[in-house]
């Protein structure tokens, strides 16, 4: 043994830890955002649509479900440059990569919770007369919602938990945080301690907030 | 452009069969110890279950690069010096075990309670109850979602790399480094680990769909 654990070099650089926190949950949040808007119109679209959109919308969804999340983001931070003219930051790139890989599982989660969706609903709101868009907003939409509330929850926490990945393009959140502090104060025991700790702690007050709202809208049922 | 990725061609299938070998120990050791494990959760006396529920919550409440950071850097300050090889195998293990630990409960806690009172009731062991009773009817529950995690399991060792261990992902970034043919080579690197993963990930649904005749 011999490894003594001493945290004061952690609290003294603890603002890299919080920061980095901080700014993975802003990751996470801007990305599944426009995840989820990417995941809805692309389900409601599968549902509704042709071969030919079938087609391209399961490739999309099979060939980023299929790739580790670390290679996307090399491709889009290293590589999309070379071959387009664009220019972004590493933290832009990164909600770039995120909000594709995010779309891609959300199209899954949304399409299997519309395809749930019992017939007779549907019926019945074409009995007492709502239009084709009626149906989609009023009834659709939020059976599919309380469906894929559970399955939605775990998706969203993976998809903070994947923020970590953004460390590997120098993005100085969480994982960047512990790194940082590991090479300079060599606190390694302690400040992995420490992040592991504001990992589990953040993820658990996600899961909390959103059982909370499953639970509010069953009851709703 | 495209000699230069044909030359790099072997080095690139090395690296893949790096690739192949850490999901392959990952994949099985996670399978014995979390099946232990996991017939620790749900058959196993009141601390025993809670150990595995700790570490479970815990390891899948963390990134999977944080625990190999973890578990690579951490280790020697406590004095165990591992190769980074290995290092990076026990990390993707454990957060492979915590996940097979819950697939087991799934699969095991849809098995109804009576037979395995009924084995009991016919005078089976504990160890005659999981082989002749338990595992056989909760294996259709169990393979699907495992194949799958199998997937997450190639996916995940392209982490390793970041240990400067040169599997397919690293020896991508080398042959990048050398030749700045950046998006070819990521583009093939993609389709090389689609492939592998999408064969599995079809398995995984064939399989689903030939046990999903039976019904209880």
């Amino acid at each position: 043994m011999g490894y003594a654990l001493n945290f004061n070099l952690i609290w003294r650089h603890f603002d890299k830890l919080w920061g980095g926190l901080l700014l993975s949950l802003e990751l996470a949040v801007i990305s599944i955002a426009i995840g989820v808007v990417i995941g809805l119109v692309l389900a409601v679209w599968y549902v509704s649509a042709g071969r030919v959109v079938r087609a391209v919308i399961a490739a999309y969804v099979e060939f980023i479900r299929n790739v580790p999340l670390i290679l996307l983001v090399y491709l889009v931070f290293y590589g999309l440059p070379t071959v387009v003219d664009l220019a972004y930051s590493a933290p832009t790139s990164f909600v770039l990569t995120l909000s594709v890989y995010s779309g891609a599982y959300l199209v899954e989660v949304f399409r299997s919770g519309l395809e749930a969706v019992p017939r007779g609903q549907l019926d019945a709101g074409k009995a007492i007369g709502l239009t084709p868009w009626q149906r989609l907003l009023h009834v659709r939409l939020p059976t599919m919602l309380r469906i894929t509330l559970p399955a939605l929850s775990n998706t969203f926490i993976s998809l903070f938990k994947d923020t970590s990945i953004a460390s590997v393009i120098s993005v100085p959140e969480l994982t960047f945080g512990a790194q940082w502090i590991n090479f300079n104060t060599f606190r390694i025991v302690e400040v992995y301690l420490v992040t592991t700790a504001m990992y589990l702690v953040t993820g658990y007050i996600m899961l909390f907030g959103l059982r909370l709202v499953e639970r509010r809208f069953r009851a709703a049922r | 452009m495209l000699s230069q990725i044909l030359y790099a061609l072997p080095f690139l299938a090395a690296g893949f069969a790096v690739t192949l070998w850490v999901s392959l120990l990952v994949v099985v050791l996670s399978l014995i110890a979390g099946v232990l494990l996991g017939v620790g959760l749900v058959y196993g006396p009141m601390p025993l279950r809670w150990a595995v529920r700790i570490f479970s919550d815990t390891i899948r409440g963390i990134p999977i690069l944080v625990l190999m950071f973890f578990v690579y850097y951490g280790l020697p300050a406590i004095g165990l010096h591992l190769p980074s090889f290995w290092a990076a195998v026990s990390a993707l293990t454990l957060f492979k075990t915590a996940q097979v630990i819950e697939y087991l409960r799934g699969a095991v806690g849809s098995i109804p309670k009576g037979q395995f009172e009924a084995a009991m009731a016919i005078g089976l062991t504990f160890r005659q109850r999981l082989t002749y009773v338990i595992f056989p009817q909760a294996f259709r529950r169990f393979l699907p979602p495992w194949i799958n995690g199998v997937t997450d399991a190639v996916k995940g060792s392209a982490l390793v790399s970041l240990l400067g261990i040169t599997d397919l992902m690293q020896a991508i970034n080398q042959v990048i480094g050398r030749t700045y043919e950046a998006m070819p080579l990521y583009i093939l690197g993609a389709l090389i680990y689609f492939a592998v993963n999408y064969a599995l990930s079809l398995a995984s649904r064939r399989l689903e769909r030939r046990f999903s005749f039976i019904r209880e």
